[in-house]
């Protein structure tokens, strides 16, 4: 890391990494939660990376005459029906969620950015018609949009990455859209208009760079989410194929008739889960404090609310219906 | 302020006709072979002998028609005949088949958000008064832990674990609310629990930030300042103006609670249109699908309109122009 940041040009470099410590520094001294949240998340990341060196077997291996064992030194969740190992099969189920994870949310961040960005940025007809569009998707109960498109497009891990990536890139395309709104109205932006810069230069130059919190708050938020939607997937049987080792198939109905009897094959998988997105959220929730600058100062939260539109904003991140009317006033 | 609420009102309509279209054309997507399966599926269950060749089944399915026609066809006996369509199973309609499941889901809903508000509320409203206490931090921890809980898991903790160590296990069959209200309940309160709590995580902590929100306003330090009992202040200044927003996000969560009964009836086996969603996808009997979509999608539609239009209603603050 060192090195990289010695052959970047003098000018350049000590302000950025004085910007990334401060950052560091702020995260570690007014988010201790957070940041062991973070490590954690960071380790897991690891174990997803490292699955094949971390975990003492195969997930697929089976041994038969150590079916439904308790946990051991041997086997140290326990083995299931099959005498597959479980906690190997966890580790595999963190790759894969992790994965799943990190992927819907980049699909779905980048098509939210898209759609919102654009529908903010250009506004007129085009955003009317995309508004209407995002009005009856929020209105489709996102399970019964996931669970119908995959029993047609059939469990994998790549119809279940694009369906989660393109479902959530319509749904959060709203928060986007808010937000260039509300960049709209700075002068910046004005007097980029005023000096003749073009739309697509405008867009790039001083909108992209101002919803990147936005972006980078939303991103750190949604994981735990997309994590706990498949999940629940692939327990209802609709996520990943059986044979995947993923915490939510690990759960899932097919092995429900052994739990009763090795209650561990239900416990660990459910614990694994409940940590990680537990982590991803905190993480999640300091990296928001910290970055969104609606929440920065003195005033912070309590403040957001007499600020006028960035107060709504706020209010819109934290997810409260109550402002709905103004964008389609605005829109419309 | 009359001119929002009617042009809320107009804003209907292009959403239930974006509505159908995305209900509708997110099962046109499908491959040859699912209609193959569904064939054979449907022959299966029918028992009727296998004359029926794939032409036929498509010519019932409607499928031997472009797309557009089908869905004019589709609208036509919605609005006209009143049907959201046939189901695969001979001699079923989809709205047959939905009525009976609904007093089940509704039942399931309404205790899950009557648990909800029961939990989350005194918890967020202590949260906030006592700010950065102890008792802050583990209210607001739980309702993090909460948050990150998968409530299928937990459903299958509590099938599992009382009947390794009581030999108990919660009751899953149905009794009506009529024969034997307290049976009912019983049947009822595990799922319903389950299902409260996962929604009282995000209303606890917009309890509490909106709540920390409004005791910094004047009128409540005035009601301070009168030397009015905390209670009081807590009460009538300071709860009552948080109430909006919480009552609107549970609003929000309607979607996420659709979700939440689709799981849970099919972990305690209770007969509601969560079950029957899951049981249609696996027999692949895609006309019950697609009507319970437009349906739960509608419910959801006009939950956010009825938000929307009370709100102005309900807080003063707000002005439409």
């Amino acid at each position: 890391m060192s090195d990289t940041t010695a052959i970047l040009p003098a000018k350049s470099a000590p302000k950025r990494r004085g910007k990334l410590a401060g950052f560091f520094i702020r995260l570690v001294k007014e988010k201790p939660l957070g940041t062991v949240c973070g490590i954690i998340v960071v380790l897991l990341i690891f174990v997803g990376i490292f699955a094949d060196a971390l975990a003492p077997y195969p997930y697929e291996e089976t041994h038969l005459v150590d079916r439904m064992q308790g946990p051991s030194t041997q086997y140290l969740m326990g083995t299931d029906q099959l005498g597959r190992d479980l906690f190997s099969r966890i580790i595999y189920g963190t790759r894969i969620s992790l994965l799943v994870g990190l992927a819907v949310t980049t699909i779905s961040i980048t098509i939210s950015t898209l759609i919102g960005g654009a529908s903010g940025f250009l506004g007129g007809k085009f955003d009317l018609i995309v508004q209407r569009i995002c009005d009856a998707w929020n209105c489709f109960p996102y399970l019964l949009i996931l669970l119908t498109v995959m029993s047609i497009v059939g469990r994998g891990l790549t119809q279940i990455i694009l369906v989660m990536g393109i479902a959530g890139g319509l749904g959060g395309s709203r928060v986007i859209r808010g937000a260039v709104f509300a960049i709209k109205e700075n002068v910046y932006f004005e007097a980029a208009e005023s000096v003749g810069s073009s739309k697509w230069h405008t867009f790039a130059q001083h909108v992209i760079p101002n919803v990147m919190p936005i972006i980078i708050i939303g991103f750190s938020m949604s994981v735990g989410g997309v994590i706990l939607a498949l999940a629940s997937l692939s327990f209802l049987g609709f996520g990943l194929p059986p044979g995947m080792p993923d915490w939510g198939g690990l759960l899932s109905m097919e092995g429900r008739k052994y739990m009763e009897m090795a209650p561990w094959l239900a416990l660990w998988p459910g614990l694994a889960l409940t940590m990680v997105v537990y982590c991803l959220n905190m993480f999640g929730d300091a990296l928001r404090d910290l970055l969104d600058p609606r929440l920065r100062g003195g005033v912070g939260r309590y403040g957001a609310a007499k600020k006028g539109k960035t107060g709504i904003l706020a209010r819109l991140m934290s997810g409260i219906r109550a402002i709905k009317p103004l964008p389609i006033r605005k829109g419309g | 302020m009359r001119a929002y609420l009617i042009r809320r009102l107009l804003l209907i309509i292009p959403t239930l006709f974006m509505l159908s279209l995305l209900v509708f054309f997110s099962l046109r997507f499908m491959p040859g072979d699912v209609i193959d399966v569904m064939m054979v599926e449907a022959i299966g269950r029918s028992g009727s002998s296998l004359d029926i060749d794939r032409e036929a089944f498509e010519e019932r399915l409607g499928l031997d028609v472009p797309a557009y026609v089908q869905y004019g066809r589709w609208l036509e006996g919605i609005f006209l005949h009143g049907t959201l369509g046939e189901s695969l199973q001979q001699g079923w309609t989809v709205e047959d088949k939905m009525i009976g499941r609904l007093p089940v889901t509704i039942e399931l809903g309404a205790l899950a958000i009557i648990i909800g508000l029961v939990i989350a509320l005194p918890v967020g409203i202590y949260s906030a008064m006592r700010q950065d206490t102890a008792a802050d931090y583990i209210g607001r921890t739980i309702a993090i832990i909460g948050m990150a809980t998968p409530n299928f898991w937990l459903a299958i903790m509590v099938m599992i674990y009382p009947a390794i160590w009581w030999g108990w296990s919660p009751p899953i069959e149905v009794i009506p609310f009529t024969e034997d209200p307290l049976g009912n309940l019983g049947v009822f309160i595990i799922p319903s629990i389950i299902l409260g709590t996962a929604m009282s995580a995000g209303t606890m902590r917009l309890m509490r930030t909106v709540m920390l929100e409004v005791l910094r306003q004047d009128y409540v330090r005035t009601a301070w300042a009168k030397g009015l009992k905390e209670r009081v202040v807590i009460m009538r200044h300071v709860v009552k103006n948080t109430l909006i927003p919480v009552v609107t996000l549970i609003g929000a969560q309607m979607p996420l609670m659709v979700g939440g009964s689709v799981i849970l009836e099919n972990i305690f086996a209770l007969p509601g249109i969560g079950r029957l969603f899951l049981v249609a996808l696996n027999n692949r009997d895609y006309p019950v699908v697609q009507g319970i979509n437009l349906f739960l999608s509608i419910i959801v539609m006009l939950n956010i309109l009825l938000i929307d239009m009370i709100y102005p209603y309900l807080d003063p603050r707000v002005r439409y122009k």
